[in-house]
C-alpha cells in the first residue's frame, strides 16, 4: 500500500517537473533517483510484512501478501535497471520526457494493484491503469507513422479486450454475487454453471490478450515493432509480468478447484502460443520483430505456471518474469544502440564492439535457456511445475522441442555478431556508463542462473 | 576437494586466456592442461574420492563430484589429449588465438565436469556447457560450410539434452518429499518405476546419449561436423565428446533404468550394429580423408555402444579399455590427417601418394596408428576389441551370435578402408606437395606420446585394466 501511494506521488511529481523545468537532460537521472526511492519504499514495505499475515486495505479490496510485495520490489528494481539502461534513449524519443517517466511510474501503480488485488474491481482498475499509459507511450514518437499506427492498433485491441474482461467479470458476478475473489470458492459445488464457465472463458480470452498468447497475439508484433524501442522494452517485460501475476492469482485462488473445466483450454492456448511464437520468430528479418515474437514464445513458457497451478508454479513464475525481464531489457538496450535493426545490421559486431556483443550473447543464451543463465533456471522451474502437476507431460515435451527451435533465432544474432563480416553502425556511441550498466545486467543474468535462491528465498 | 581442481584449472586458464595475447594464451593453455594432467594422474593413483557442497537446496541438487575407475580413466584421457592437441598444433597459425585457446580450455572444463558429476543436475549443466565452447570453436574457425553445419550439430544435441532434462526431472520428482538429483536417489527412483514407465523414460534420456555417441540413425550431424571443424576441435569432439555419450549410458542410464534398458537393449544393439556396417561401407567409398576417419569413428563407437547394451562384465570392462584406446588412437589419426592436409594442401586421397618416400617418419607414424585403429595384436586396440567381442558373444540376447558375426564384419571392413587409405597416402607415386617437410619437432612430440601409449598399452595393458576393473562389475547390477 505504501508503494502504491509512493508511486502515485512520484508520478505526479514527474508530471509537474515537466511543466516547471524545461531542461530535458537531467530528467533520466532525476527519474532514476525517484525510482530508487520507490525501491526503498518497497523494501520498507517488505520488511513490515509478515509472511503468514497478509495485510488488507479498502474493505478487503486489496490484500497484500509477501509474494506480492516481493514481486513489486523486484519489478521496481527492474524498472530502475531499465531507466538506468535506457534513460538516455527515452529522452531522445520525443519532447515530453518527464511525461514518459511519469507514465512509467503510473504503470507501476497499476502493477502494484495487479499484484495485490482481492477484488475484481481493483483487477479492472489495475489493468486499465497499466494499459492507458502504454497506449500513449506506443504513440509517443508522433512524427513516425508506424508509432502512431502501433498506438491506435494497441488502443483498439486493448479496449476490445478490456470489454471482454468486463463481460467476464460481470458474468462471474452474476454467478456468484460477489466481486471478492476469495469468495468464489463455492463455485466448486456447481462446476457446470454455464454463467460462471462463460465468465471464466471470457476472462481467459481477456488475459490472453494482455499477455499476448495465441490466438489473441495478433496485435503484438505490430505494436512492439512500431512503438519506440525503449518503450517496447518496457511493454514486453514489466507489463507482461504484471498481467501474468494477475492471471495466476485469479485462476489459482478463485478458479483453481474448477481446474478440470478450463485446464485443457489453457493447455491448448499454451501449445498454440509456443508454436506461433517460436515458428514465426524463425522467419523474421528484423531483430526487433524477432524479439516481439520471442516475447510471445516466452509467454508460452510462463503460461506453464497457470497450467500447473502449484507452489512450484508460483516460484517459477516469479523467477521467469524477473529473468525474462532482465535479459530482454538487456537485448533491447543493445538494440537501441544499433542503427540497423535487421540481422545483417549486427554483422561483425563482435569485432567492432566486443563487450556489446559479449553481453548480448549472454542475454540471448539466457532467453534460449542455456544452463548457468537465469533463463535456464526459470524454464526449469516452470517445467518442473508442469511435470509435478502430472497431466500435461505432452505439453512439456512439446515445449522442449519449441525451446530447441528458439535456439535457431536467438543464435542467428550470435552468428551475425561473431561469424559474419560487416561494419555495424551504431546510432549513438557506447559510453562507459552504458557499458557498466550492461555488464551489471549480464552479471544479474548469470547470478540468477547460478543462485536462483536469491529470489526464491524471499517469497 | 582435489577433484574441483580438474574443473577449476582449465576453467580459469580459459577465462584468463581470453584476456591475454595470442601466444601467451597458447602457453597458458599448455601449462594449464599439463597442470590438469598432473592432477588427473594424482587422482587416478589415489583411488576413489568424492566432494560435495550444497548448491541449490530448493531443488535438491548438490554440487557433487566423485570418481571411480571409469571417471578416472576418462579424466585421464581428457587430460592427456588436451596437451597433445596443443603441442601438435603449436606452429599452426590461428586467428584470434586467445579466444581459440580460451574456448579449448573451457571445453575441457566442461568435459571434466561431465565425467566427474555425481549429481544429475550438475551432470546436465556440464553436459550443456561442454557444448557451448565447441559451438563457438567450430563456427568461428571451421571450414567453408562451418556455420550451418555447426548449427545442425548444436540443434541436434540440444534437442537431445532437453529430452534428457525432461527425463531427469521426472526421475527427480519420484523422490518422496523434496526432489533430489543425487546419483543414489536418481538410481532408486528409476529402479522403483514400473517397467512400462521405464520403457518410455528410457528414450527421453537415451536420445541425448544416442545423438552424442552417435549411433545410427542419429549420426548425420557427425561426418559434416568433423569435416568442417578445425582439427584440434575435431580431436576434442571425436576423442572426448563422443565418450560423453557412452559414459552417460554406463553411468546414468544402465544402472538407473534397468527394466527399460532390458526391454530396449536388443533394439539399441541392432541399431549400433547397423551403424557399424553402414559407416564402414561409407568409409570405404570416401575420398576425403577426414570424412573417412569420421565414418571409422562411427563404426568404432557403434561397437562400443552395442556391447554396452549387451550386459556383460567382460564387455563393460572392454568398453572402459576401448574408450581410452580409441581416444588415443583417434587423436593420433587426426594429427596425422591434419599434417597430411598441411603437406598436400588437400584432403582428397586420390591426389596424394608417396608419403613413404617424401616424409618417411610421418609414414611410419601413419602405419602404426592405422594398425592400432584396426586392432592388430600388440597395439592397444587389440585388447579392447577382443574384450568387446568376448562380451558381445557372452551376451544373454538370443541373437548374440548374429550380432557378433555382423559386428565382426565391421572389423574386416575396417581393415579394408584403413589399409586402403594407408596404401593411397603412403605408397604409390609421389604427387605434388605444397611442402614436403617431414615431421616438425612439436608434431614429433605429440605423435610420440600417442605412439608410446599405443605400443605400451598394447604390450602391457594391465594398468588400464586394473584401473577400470572395479567399475565394470559395479555398473551392471
Amino acid at each position: 500500500m505504501k508503494a502504491i501511494i509512493a508511486a502515485t506521488i512520484i508520478g505526479v511529481i514527474l508530471m509537474f517537473t515537466g511543466i516547471l523545468v524545461k531542461e530535458k537532460k537531467g530528467m533520466a537521472t532525476f527519474a532514476a533517483i525517484l525510482f530508487f526511492l520507490l525501491l526503498g519504499v518497497n523494501i520498507w514495505e517488505l520488511s513490515t510484512i509478515d509472511s503468514n499475515q497478509p495485510q488488507t486495505f479498502f474493505n478487503n479490496m486489496i490484500r497484500i501478501d509477501r509474494y506480492a510485495v516481493w514481486f513489486n520490489t523486484l519489478m521496481t528494481g527492474c524498472t530502475l535497471l531499465y531507466v538506468l539502461l535506457s534513460g538516455r534513449e527515452i529522452q531522445k524519443v520525443g519532447a515530453h520526457t518527464s511525461d514518459y517517466f511519469a507514465l512509467i511510474s503510473f504503470m507501476l501503480v497499476g502493477l502494484y494493484m495487479l499484484a495485490g488485488y482481492n477484488n475484481m474491481l481493483i483487477l479492472f482498475l489495475g489493468i486499465e491503469i497499466i494499459s492507458i499509459p502504454q497506449y500513449i507511450l506506443a504513440g509517443s514518437d508522433k512524427k513516425n507513422l508506424k508509432s502512431s499506427e502501433a498506438s491506435l492498433k494497441y488502443f483498439l485491441m486493448g479496449a476490445f479486450s478490456t470489454g471482454i474482461l468486463l463481460m467476464g467479470i460481470t458474468l462471474i458476478y452474476g454467478a456468484t454475487g460477489s466481486f471478492d475473489i476469495s469468495q468464489f470458492t463455492f463455485l466448486q459445488a456447481d462446476a457446470l454453471n454455464p454463467m460462471a464457465l462463460c465468465g471464466i472463458v471470457f476472462l481467459i480470452i481477456a488475459f490472453s490478450f494482455k499477455i499476448s498468447a495465441a490466438p489473441m497475439h495478433m496485435w503484438t508484433p505490430d505494436v512492439y515493432d512500431g512503438a519506440p524501442t525503449p518503450f517496447t522494452a518496457y511493454m514486453s517485460t514489466i507489463v507482461k509480468s504484471a498481467a501474468f501475476i494477475a492471471f495466476i492469482k485469479l485462476f489459482h485462488i478463485s478458479f483453481g478447484n474448477l481446474g478440470n473445466s478450463w485446464m485443457m483450454l489453457i493447455a491448448i492456448i499454451t501449445a498454440a502460443t509456443l508454436l506461433v511464437g517460436n515458428v514465426t520468430a524463425v522467419f523474421q528479418q528484423s531483430v526487433k520483430r524477432m524479439m516481439a515474437y520471442s516475447s510471445i514464445a516466452q509467454a508460452g513458457f510462463m503460461l506453464f505456471a497457470i497450467v500447473a497451478l502449484n507452489a512450484t508454479a508460483w516460484q517459477g513464475l516469479m523467477l521467469y518474469t524477473v529473468t525474462y525481464t532482465v535479459a530482454t531489457m538487456g537485448v533491447f538496450a543493445v538494440l537501441m544502440k544499433m542503427k540497423d535493426y535487421t540481422y545483417d545490421g549486427f554483422n561483425g559486431l563482435g569485432k567492432r564492439e566486443p563487450l556489446l556483443a559479449f553481453v548480448t550473447t549472454i542475454f540471448l543464451l539466457s532467453l534460449a535457456g542455456i544452463p548457468l543463465t537465469g533463463g535456464f533456471m526459470a524454464k526449469y522451474y516452470v517445467l518442473v511445475a508442469a511435470v509435478e502437476q502430472g497431466q500435461v507431460l505432452w505439453l512439456v515435451i512439446f515445449a522442449l522441442l519449441m525451446a530447441a527451435i528458439s535456439v535457431y533465432y536467438y543464435f542467428r544474432v550470435i552468428t551475425a555478431m561473431y561469424f559474419k563480416q560487416g561494419s555495424p553502425e551504431l546510432s549513438s556511441p557506447v559510453t562507459p556508463s552504458d557499458k557498466m550498466m550492461l555488464v551489471v545486467t549480464a552479471v544479474i543474468v548469470i547470478l540468477l542462473g547460478v543462485a536462483p535462491q536469491l529470489i526464491l528465498n524471499f517469497i | 576437494m582435489i577433484l574441483t581442481l580438474l574443473i577449476l584449472i582449465p576453467l580459469l586458464a580459459g577465462i584468463i586466456g581470453f584476456a591475454m595475447s595470442g601466444t601467451s594464451a597458447k602457453t597458458l593453455a599448455l601449462v594449464g592442461s599439463l597442470a590438469t594432467l598432473v592432477v588427473a594422474i594424482v587422482i587416478s593413483m589415489g583411488g576413489d574420492t568424492s566432494w560435495s557442497t550444497p548448491w541449490i537446496p530448493r531443488i535438491g541438487t548438490n554440487f557433487s563430484l566423485a570418481t571411480d575407475g571409469m571417471s578416472n580413466m576418462l579424466c585421464l584421457l581428457t587430460a592427456i589429449v588436451l596437451p597433445v592437441v596443443i603441442i601438435a598444433n603449436w606452429n599452426k597459425e590461428v586467428e584470434k588465438a586467445n579466444s581459440f585457446y580460451g574456448l579449448m580450455m573451457l571445453s575441457q572444463a566442461g568435459l571434466m565436469g561431465v565425467f566427474l558429476a555425481y549429481d544429475a543436475f550438475v551432470f546436465y549443466i556440464f553436459w550443456e556447457l561442454a557444448l557451448i565452447p565447441v559451438y563457438f570453436l567450430c563456427s568461428k574457425w571451421g571450414g567453408e560450410k562451418r556455420v550451418p553445419v555447426t548449427f545442425k550439430f548444436f540443434i541436434y544435441t540440444f534437442v537431445g539434452s532437453l529430452m534428457m532434462l525432461a527425463g531427469l526431472i521426472i526421475l527427480s520428482l519420484q523422490n518422496p518429499g523434496l526432489s533430489s538429483y543425487s546419483f543414489e536417489s536418481i538410481k532408486a527412483a528409476g529402479a522403483a518405476l514400473d517397467p512400462a514407465t521405464q520403457q518410455w523414460v528410457f528414450w527421453l534420456i537415451f536420445i541425448a546419449f544416442a545423438i552424442k555417441m552417435p549411433i545410427f540413425p542419429f549420426h548425420t550431424w557427425q561426418p559434416d561436423t568433423y569435416e568442417q571443424s578445425p582439427t584440434p576441435v575435431t580431436i576434442i569432439l571425436s576423442a572426448l565428446m563422443v565418450k560423453m555419450g557412452l559414459f552417460a549410458v554406463l553411468r546414468w542410464l544402465i544402472p538407473v533404468l534397468p527394466e527399460g534398458v532390458a526391454f530396449w537393449s536388443d533394439t539399441v544393439v541392432i541399431l549400433s550394429i547397423i551403424g557399424i556396417v553402414y559407416a564402414s561401407l561409407l568409409a570405404i567409398v570416401q575420398t576425403d580423408i577426414k570424412r573417412l576417419v569420421a565414418y571409422s569413428s562411427i563404426a568404432h563407437m557403434g561397437l562400443m555402444s552395442a556391447v554396452a547394451f549387451s550386459d556383460t562384465t567382460v564387455g563393460t570392462h572392454g568398453i572402459m579399455v576401448q574408450m581410452f584406446n580409441h581416444g588415443i588412437n583417434i587423436t593420433g589419426m587426426w594429427i596425422i590427417v591434419s599434417m597430411i592436409e598441411n603437406r598436400w594442401g588437400t584432403r582428397d586421397m586420390t591426389k596424394m601418394g608417396g608419403m613413404a618416400t617424401a616424409a618417411p617418419k610421418m609414414a611410419i607414424a601413419l602405419v602404426i596408428i592405422s594398425l592400432a585403429n584396426i586392432a592388430l595384436p600388440l597395439t592397444n586396440g587389440f585388447i579392447g576389441e577382443f574384450m568387446l567381442f568376448n562380451g558381445l558373444f557372452q551376451s544373454a540376447s538370443p541373437y548374440h551370435m548374429i550380432f557378433m558375426v555382423v559386428a565382426g564384419l565391421g572389423v574386416i571392413l575396417g581393415a579394408i578402408y584403413t589399409l586402403n587409405m594407408v596404401q593411397k597416402v603412403a605408397y604409390g607415386e609421389t604427387t605434388e606437395m605444397i611442402s614436403n617437410k617431414d615431421i616438425t619437432t612439436n608434431e614429433y612430440v605429440g605423435l610420440a606420446i600417442v605412439i608410446v601409449l599405443i605400443i605400451f598399452l598394447g604390450v602391457y595393458p594391465k594398468p588400464l585394466l586394473d584401473m577400470t576393473a572395479a567399475i565394470s562389475g559395479v555398473v551392471l547390477p
